[in-house]
């Protein structure tokens, strides 16, 4: 840990490296996350993929409004961060899903039954994925404290590269490497029920005292969720698929709701700077609700006022299009 | 802790019932509608909402002759849900005379594309040609980056059919350069990538030029709502959207004043006074899931009996 | 050392990738560093089957619980891959009939296409279709009138599990037309176009800005708990 670093730092010191080619090897799960938490920043602000005709022009000028909302929020973000990093209170509301990770685990080791942990299905693409390793690695390092068995099913090959190498840095770090198991971390299959129908086998024969279900999940989610329910253990899922959220706050003890598990690592990690991001998080949500009401009095002002809200109506065309919907 | 105070009765059987009465309560809620529809053949009625007759009436308005493109992005696990909408979906597109591109996201969309071109296409519309009034390019991987490979270059995101002709010459792709040179994009989707990713990465991309549809399953239609009926024109929501859909196919079919707008065109006679099974599935799906929403209340309100007579139980151990 | 390479190329294409969509000249880049991925998931592949043939044969060997289900595994993945590498039964293409295997592994007729069909689909539409018993299960156990909110939620449950089938339009075809909104199929689409929709966008907005501050941890080497948490925080 070296704290009260510029946030440039570490990409600057490295530059040359890259330069040089030193790449290869631990290219795999650093593209990938790469790739994921870019994409998703251009998603999180409905991002329009790309221009419909090759252009020659430096800047697309369609994509300004979507470039100004991604200044903003992560200006917002990044402010925070700096504060908290310069010492500013933050206050962090309890999550008791994460909470009770400790718990979990705690119950694992008593019953000497081990601790279930599904990134989701999806691959490395998908940042998803990515905030379930982040939280896989906090929940390794309990487990290695704890002398708890750690089982982690993947259904990409990508996936369970990044899980190992998560979890072998948290082993590491707990100084428990000698523990530390490669086989416990394994590929299953890319097929969806595939892997649900070997995990749920596996789960119904082992009986894991404490699963966890973070990342991207579909159909699957209640099928892993009711059977580990079938088998008593203590379940925790998080999840940002909307759609599946109802099915894990039915079979789960503790669900992590959309943005919470986004919030997941930050919040396990306790760091000021990533505390600050969660706060940005905030005041950026504070700007979306403001455009909100505004579009809704104007849109309504519009809407009443009939024929005779012209004014009304160009003001809301123009509010419109400086949104750039 | 709930259930300290144990229930007696019929309560306390429920309270403690296995749940394997309760998967078999269900089988037979599904098994039973199941059998009756298919010796009775026969289907409940269907009340067409707005956002299944805005599909209908987005392939309806094309003119003949528009080139639609197809995405199945589903496999076997949602075929349930799906299949029938693609059967329909091309049933309607081979009727108004319009072109079917194919294309899947997912690795075994291909095979699902090829069941329903057997079942519709090559079963009711033989003199349909392979490469000039359908075709099938099968499955792509790259999920998104495909999406933003078709916004400007089609044919480099998929440089051949399935079976391995190069679609540089197919005369069904003559005059399309981009996916917004389609008239219309037609998603079939179980999840990801599927219909919101086409609604992000390309319908608002087209800026609004690509009207899309949209048929996906129950889970996924709430997320799709919001697109509707903005970025998306019609959505058609798990296995009632389907029925509902098919239903208005059906009546405009069997309807003779409209036999001469499509008859000649696709199927080779007129009319067809019985419709086949096929062609009624969707609408029979309807009755295993009348039978399972009906347990499903059911058991919902045995489950709260149960909750309340352990309340009660609770009180009394605790006075 | 490995570690800092690793955030570097994180930083780097994720800074392409973001910046991509906005400069047209650098499309291309970010369409690449796609690929790159697309090159790279395929590659670890092979770590992934290698991990599984590894792991099932141990298994198998040691006579571990459960050592049968290892056996199927490994025959079915052995069987799918001669299959598939092998092109069993796989109709000549037209185009080039002179050359052996240059149909496609999953045309009509190959061995490949008969698993999909009778072996892929049966049993992927039977796990999918187990969801069913799953969630009348879930159903009976889970959805309780526990308070106000718990009870609200009740009554919509069953307006829309009613109105999305043929009883709510039976229960409720008797309210005349000035009624006509309060009828269940109608209140059900109601209930799914604004109640679900408004909530559902709160969500998404909420997951967004989430997304956005994740990935920003990431992007900039705040959060490096995805390399383990020895990768700690700054």
């Amino acid at each position: 840990m070296a704290r009260g670093r510029s946030i440039t730092l570490d990409v600057l010191r490295v530059m040359p490296l890259l330069i040089v080619g030193v790449l290869v090897v631990s290219t795999q799960h650093a593209s990938a996350a790469a790739a994921s938490a870019a994409l998703a920043i251009g998603e999180a602000a409905s991002v329009e993929a790309t221009s419909s005709a090759a252009s020659t022009a430096f800047f697309a000028p369609g994509k300004l409004p979507l470039a100004v909302a991604i200044v903003v929020t992560s200006g917002c973000i990044i402010a925070w961060m700096l504060q908290a990093r310069a010492g500013a209170s933050m206050h962090l509301r309890r999550i008791p899903a994460l909470d009770a990770v400790t718990n979990a685990v705690g119950r694992a080791t008593e019953m000497g039954r081990p601790v279930l942990f599904i990134a989701g299905i999806q691959d490395m693409d998908n940042i998803q994925t990515v905030a379930g390793i982040t939280v896989l690695s906090h929940v390794a390092k309990t487990t290695a404290e704890y002398d708890a068995t750690i089982e982690v099913p993947t259904s990409r090959s990508l996936v369970m590269e990044a899980a190992r190498e998560a979890v072998r840095g948290s082993y590491q770090a707990a100084g428990r490497f000698d523990a530390y198991n490669a086989d416990a971390i394994r590929y299953i299959t890319d097929e969806q029920f595939g892997f649900v129908a070997s995990v749920s086998g596996k789960m119904v024969r082992e009986k894991p005292a404490a699963c966890f279900y973070m990342g991207c999940f579909f159909a699957e989610s209640l099928i892993l969720a009711e059977t580990g329910n079938s088998i008593g253990a203590i379940q925790i899922a998080g999840t940002a698929e909307s759609s599946q959220l109802p099915f894990f706050v039915a079979a789960c003890d503790y669900t992590l709701i959309g943005e919470e598990f986004m919030a997941a690592s930050a919040y396990l990690s306790g760091a000021p700077d990533q505390i600050g991001s969660l706060k940005g998080q905030d005041a950026a949500k504070v700007i979306v609700a403001a455009l909100i009401v505004i579009g809704v009095v104007l849109a309504t002002i519009a809407a009443l006022s009939g024929q005779r809200g012209e004014s009304a109506s160009r003001l809301l065309d123009s509010f419109q299009g400086a949104l750039g919907s | 802790m709930e259930g300290a105070a144990e229930v007696s009765g019929v309560l306390g059987i429920l309270e403690r019932l296995d749940r394997r009465w309760v998967f078999l309560a269900m089988a037979l809620a599904v098994a039973g509608p199941i059998l009756v529809m298919g010796l009775t053949r026969k289907t409940l009625p269907e009340t067409p909402t707005d956002a299944s007759r805005a599909v209908f009436r987005a392939v309806q308005s094309l003119p003949q002759g528009s080139t639609v493109l197809l995405a199945f992005d589903f496999d076997p696990g949602s075929a349930g849900e799906l299949e029938p909408m693609g059967v329909n979906m091309a049933r309607h597109c081979a009727l108004r005379g319009h072109k079917m591109v194919f294309i899947s996201l997912w690795p075994l969309g291909g095979q699902m594309i090829d069941q329903t071109i057997e079942k519709v296409i090559r079963a009711d519309f033989p003199q349909l040609q392979d490469g000039v009034d359908f075709v099938n390019l099968g499955f792509q991987a790259g999920n998104e980056q495909v999406m933003r490979v078709v916004l400007t270059d089609f044919k480099r995101a998929f440089p051949t059919t399935k079976s391995g002709r190069a679609t540089a010459d197919l005369p069904i792709l003559q005059g399309v350069q981009r996916i917004g040179d389609f008239a219309l994009l037609a998603s079939v989707s179980a999840g990801y990538p599927g219909s919101k990713e086409w609604v992000q990465y390309v319908v608002s991309a087209s800026g609004g030029k690509l009207p899309m549809v949209s048929g996906c399953t129950g889970v996924q239609t709430p997320q799709l709502y919001p697109y509707f009926p903005g970025q998306i024109s019609g959505l058609l929501g798990a296995i009632k959207g389907a029925a509902e859909y098919e239903s208005l196919i059906n009546a405009w079919v069997m309807d003779p004043a409209n036999a001469a707008e499509w008859s000649g065109r696709g199927a080779a006679s007129g009319a067809p006074m019985v419709l086949p099974p096929k062609y009624l599935e969707a609408q029979r799906r309807m009755g295993p899931q009348l039978g399972a929403h009906l347990l499903m209340v059911v058991l919902i309100l045995l489950g709260n009996l149960v909750y309340f007579a352990q309340r009660r139980a609770q009180r009394r151990v605790a006075a | 050392m490995m570690r800092i390479v690793a955030l570097a190329i994180a930083s780097i294409a994720g800074l392409v990738m973001l910046l991509s969509p906005f400069f047209p000249r650098l499309e291309s880049v970010g369409a690449q560093s796609s690929e790159i991925f697309n090159v790279i998931a395929a590659i670890a592949f092979i770590l992934g089957a290698g991990s599984l043939v590894k792991v099932n044969v141990s298994r198998v060997s040691r006579r571990d619980a459960g050592w049968g289900y290892a056996f199927v595994t490994l025959l079915c993945f052995v069987v799918t891959l001669v299959i598939g590498l092998g092109k069993i039964g796989v109709p000549p293409n037209p185009q080039f009939a002179a050359t052996p295997w240059a149909g496609e592994k999953d045309a009509a007729g190959s061995a490949f296409a008969w698993i999909y069909e009778f072996v892929l689909t049966p049993i992927t539409s039977t796990m999918f279709a187990l969801l069913a018993f799953y969630v009348a299960s879930a159903a009976f156990r889970a959805f309780r009138a526990k308070n106000r909110e718990a009870m609200l939620l009740l009554g919509t449950a069953f307006i829309v599990l009613l109105g999305r089938t043929f009883a709510g339009v039976w229960l409720t075809d008797g309210l005349p037309d000035w009624a006509s909104g309060l009828r269940l199929e109608n209140l059900s689409m109601f209930i799914m176009q604004v109640f679900n929709t408004a909530g559902n966008r709160a969500i998404i907005i909420g997951i967004a800005l989430g997304v956005t501050a994740t990935s920003l941890r990431i992007l900039l080497g705040i959060d490096r708990s995805w390399m383990g948490a020895s990768g700690g925080s700054s």
